[in-house]
């Protein structure tokens, strides 16, 4: 199961530095766990493409981020996720959650979201994984070795 | 007011040991004063972002210290950066180089140009070091000053805007300049 403890400890497994973040409701559920972890270090941002911009500082001054947005953001940060993964070629990865996913596939949502958030994230060229609040947090920690061993940008989806 | 090469001809007497990191206008004026691995060109960038960038690498070396260079048009772009900046006691220095213009599109004016008060902006943000200068006898006098002491620190300098002005180019491409920072950066 992913909630704040489990996902911490798949980041420390992982050996990441720093989670860089705007919550959504879901990931917002694991505020406790990472705030009061000290290590990795929480780092809280404005805005998305910010978050993509520190993690790619961060990655150039040889840390291990990861960030963690909600799909929306993801829509907001497309510049900025183009430039550090495909122009920078920095091995970026990411937690996003994918809002009303789970509501969609019941056909029970009139969110647009669902519609664009994972064709969006294949145009970006970013390599994922689609998991849900019901994984095993060792397919997290397997997604983000698999793109650290190939020194690729990488995602997990989270479906809500 | 200063001209923008002379604005950056004063930071290079005191850039000390830290990166530099430059976006738009400045990165074809820096290399005139330094090119060595600690200066890192953000081009091609995400307008805006220069400041996170140079956060992360501040956080990320908190001895080391970074300058970033960022135009006023890109401040604008990504506002909430101050607020961010002012969250972190890293050694950050954010240069506001404000000309009024998106200067490499060619000198069209941005929105609010000398209107903007960026000194207050990055004060309600929280940063309590601020400085601005419009004049390079000041700027000179006060650089020692501004560009010491404890990060962030926000220096907003104005200075002349050109019309005309072509897209510059970094000195090296990209892997190569992130190829010399992290080599020079795993040195004591």
């Amino acid at each position: 199961m992913l909630d704040g403890s489990s996902v911490l400890g798949a980041f420390r497994e992982c050996g990441i530095t720093d989670v860089v973040w705007i919550p959504d409701s879901q990931l917002g559920t694991w505020e406790p766990a990472l705030s009061a972890a000290g290590e990795p270090r929480l780092i809280r941002v404005c805005r998305e493409g910010e978050a993509i911009a520190l993690a790619g500082g961060l990655l150039l001054g040889g840390r291990r981020p990861i960030v963690l947005i909600q799909c929306t953001g993801l829509f907001e940060a497309g510049d900025t996720l183009r430039n550090i993964v495909h122009d920078l070629k920095l091995p970026l990865f990411l937690l996003i959650g994918l809002r009303s996913h789970l509501a969609a596939q019941k056909g029970k949502t009139a969110d647009t979201c669902p519609e664009f958030s994972e064709p969006i994230v294949k145009l970006w060229k970013l390599p994922y994984v689609i998991l849900n609040e019901s994984s095993d947090p060792a397919a997290l920690v397997a997604e983000y070795r698999k793109a650290q061993a190939e020194n690729r940008a990488g995602a997990v989806l989270l479906a809500e | 007011m200063m001209m923008h090469r002379d604005a950056l001809e004063v930071v290079a007497q005191h850039r000390g040991d830290r990166i530099v990191l430059t976006t738009m206008g400045s990165v074809g004026i820096w290399p005139q004063f330094s090119d060595t691995p600690l200066d890192f060109h953000y081009i091609p960038s995400a307008m805006g972002q220069g400041p996170a960038l140079g956060l992360g690498l501040a956080l990320a070396h908190p001895q080391r210290g970074v300058i970033v260079f960022n135009g006023d048009g890109c401040t604008l772009m990504n506002l909430g950066c101050l607020v961010t900046l002012g969250n972190y006691p890293a050694s950050l220095y954010l240069i506001i180089i404000d000309n009024g213009l998106y200067e490499v599109t060619g000198g069209q004016p941005r929105v609010g140009a000398g209107r903007t008060d960026f000194a207050a902006l990055a004060r309600g943000a929280g940063i309590t070091r601020v400085y601005s200068f419009d004049d390079l006898e000041a700027w000179r006098q006060g650089a020692a000053e501004a560009l010491s002491g404890p990060g962030p620190t926000v220096i907003w300098l104005k200075v002349e805007g050109k019309q005309g002005q072509k897209t510059p180019s970094a000195p090296r491409p990209m892997r190569e300049q992130i190829a010399r920072l992290r080599e020079a950066l795993t040195q004591p």
